[in-house]
């Protein structure tokens, strides 16, 4: 029995463990989840340390030091030393009379990712959204696109109206806010029907390990 | 006679000669005809005029490392003998050094631009700082012209990138309207917020958690603490922690992300300091399970079967694993609030759970949730913010509709 059928069969079998959730909570869905879970945390392990750990940080101080040491030149990739030191702070989580140490980590991920998503969101969901959105309101002989274009530009203002939250929705304001909302449940609509396709696909594809690659019922 | 004779025997061969002549010349000769002609065309085919006026500048907001050559196109580029085909760019670091071939530009192109790497090691490393001379070469039918070199020119990077200036401006004109907001909130004018019916459910649910006597599971979403539909969700744990720790229920947080669980474990432990009951928090209660999608799925359904929490809070980033969540907490009977920014799975929550959060309202419901000046005010100057748009929009469709250009032109953004 060669190693890809015992594989295969490993396969099927957790693929039932889990699908078995769907009857009621049972030892079996217990066992899977957590070799899932495991395997899976494990896994994860492996790939930081060789894509991530290792490429990133020591190979880059290696180059550093190689750089200083035949050029006597220093080199930018030390500045990843920074990146380590705040990762070895992060590991004195692990001792409680040093642990607080860990927010310096922290505070830096959180506040520097947020300060520069500050400016990636504002052109990309703000400035090119605004730009794509002014369109003209009257094309002339192309009737389609006349109301394909007030259609977006209606939709968007009283979309925003709905999440202008210093005002309570009341009168013209709460009808604007109202037009909004319908806009966006049959956005929600149309985005549901086209997820659960790629749903249904994925349901698909267990079913067809399972019965072409398991038990070669269909071809 | 003899010259009749003599005109009559030599005139036969000349005639047959002429004939032949005229015969390889006409067109019953097509084969012939086309090589003798190529040959003839090809040797006397000048090659196109060479292109003029070539000028190598440092290419604009860049990081340093490319050089744009414009030139005048040649007089035989679509005019004159019309034989241009292309044009090549070369480049030496010396006026009369060696020039190699930087790229191609068709005919009728009338500027390239040279990028080159920045790392040192690669092969197409262009340094910054150091002078490049150019000349361009038009080419066609496998002849060609160079142009004068250019005089020299050099890539250096820019500190300010002018195509992005209404990034500038919004960014300023954003922050201008925060920081006005936050001061008048911290000077204790109160900004009014209207009522997101999801908030109101919080504490709602916590009670009915506490009555039930069991416990609250809060799901941070499978974003990564850089996102901003996750530093909103910390902001609502804050809040609801707080409670937790008020009324002295339990809080489950089982996390996708090591660095998620990091701040999560610090924010509770800050709710139960501030709530005045440091000693009932329990570190063991926020852990990490796995970063895998799916497996963290099954891990957090089987979770909701055992614990059979009485709310669940879903605030964050989620992918597929929206539905799977929202549905075995439905099976559970848990009292299900959520919210998401991820536009494709706002539908399966608001098929799925109680209350949902929409888009903006999960980064709202952080301010309506602590009331805090700074929270408050970022809120206020985000409608104003929103308000800018709006006008913007409307301004903007009515020029678009009399094709006013200028207004257009503002929103113009060099990616």
């Amino acid at each position: 029995m060669s190693g890809e059928v015992v594989g295969v069969w490993i396969g099927a079998i957790l693929t039932l463990g889990i699908f078995s959730f769907l009857y009621k909570d049972n030892p079996f869905y217990k066992f899977s989840e957590a070799l899932f879970v495991g395997v899976s945390a494990g896994y994860w392990f492996v790939v930081t340390f060789w894509q991530y750990f290792l490429p990133k940080l020591i190979d880059n101080l290696a180059l550093a030091y190689t750089v200083l040491a035949v050029e006597g030149r220093i080199d930018y990739h030390w500045v990843y030393i920074l990146g380590g030191g705040l990762g070895i702070l992060m590991l004195l989580r692990l001792f409680p009379s040093v642990g607080w140490l860990s927010r310096w980590s922290l505070a830096f991920i959180v506040g520097t990712t947020a300060g520069l998503q500050f400016t990636r969101y504002l052109e990309s969901n703000g400035i090119i959204q605004v730009k794509g959105t002014i369109l003209p309101l009257i094309v002339g002989g192309d009737l389609n696109t006349t109301i394909g274009n007030i259609v977006i530009v209606v939709g968007t203002f009283c979309g925003l109206i709905y999440f202008f939250f210093s005002k309570e929705h009341r009168g013209a304001f709460g009808g604007a806010a109202r037009i909004g909302v319908w806009f966006l449940m049959i956005t929600f609509g149309a985005l549901f029907g086209y997820t659960v396709m790629s749903r249904m696909s994925l349901l698909i594809g267990r079913m067809d390990y399972l019965f072409s690659n398991w038990l070669h019922l269909i071809g | 006679m003899r010259i009749k004779r003599l005109f009559g025997i030599g005139f036969l061969p000349v005639f047959l000669v002429l004939c032949i002549f005229l015969f390889l010349q006409s067109d019953f000769c097509p084969a012939q005809e086309v090589g003798e002609v190529d040959i003839l065309e090809e040797s006397s085919t000048p090659p196109p005029a060479a292109p003029t006026d070539v000028k190598a500048v440092d290419t604009p907001n860049d990081n340093g490392h490319s050089i744009t050559v414009t030139w005048t196109l040649s007089v035989d580029d679509g005019a004159g003998l019309g034989n241009v085909v292309s044009y090549e760019v070369l480049r030496s670091d010396a006026p009369d050094g060696e020039f190699e071939v930087r790229g191609l530009a068709p005919a009728g192109e009338e500027s390239f631009e040279d990028k080159g790497a920045k790392e040192k090691g690669d092969a197409n490393y262009l340094p910054a700082g150091v002078d490049f001379y150019y000349k361009v070469r038009a080419k066609g039918d496998g002849l060609f012209s160079d142009s004068e070199v250019s005089a020299p020119a050099h890539a250096y990077g820019q500190w300010y990138h002018t195509g992005k200036t209404p990034v500038v401006v919004a960014v300023l004109a954003f922050s201008t309207f925060a920081l006005v907001f936050i001061t008048l909130a911290r000077k204790g004018k109160k900004l009014y917020i209207r009522p997101l019916a999801g908030i109101e459910a919080v504490d709602e649910a916590i009670g009915r958690a506490t009555e039930m006597g069991k416990p609250i599971l809060y799901i941070l979403g499978l974003g990564s603490a850089d996102m901003i539909a996750t530093i909103a969700s910390f902001t609502i744990l804050s809040r609801v922690a707080k409670k937790v720790a008020d009324y002295q229920t339990q809080i489950l947080i089982p996390c996708n992300d090591p660095i998620n669980m990091a701040v999560a474990q610090e924010t509770v432990r800050a709710a139960y300091l501030e709530a005045g009951r440091p000693d009932q928090y329990k570190e063991e209660n926020i852990y990490y399970l796995t970063s895998m999608q799916f497996a963290y799925v099954a891990g957090v359904n089987g979770i909701m079967l055992r614990e059979k929490p009485a709310t669940n809070f879903y605030l964050g980033k989620f992918y597929a694993e929206s539905l799977l969540l929202a549905e075995t907490g439905s099976l559970a009977g848990s009292i299900q609030i959520s919210g998401t920014d991820e536009i494709a799975q706002i539908p399966f929550f608001v098929a799925a759970t109680d209350y949902t959060l929409i888009g903006e309202e999960l980064y709202a419901a952080s301010a309506y949730l602590g009331k805090e000046p700074i929270l408050l005010g970022t809120l206020k100057g985000q409608d104003w913010g929103k308000a800018v748009v709006m006008i913007a929009l409307i301004l903007g469709a009515l020029a678009a509709t009399f094709n006013f250009q200028f207004f257009l032109n503002l929103f113009r953004i060099q990616l």
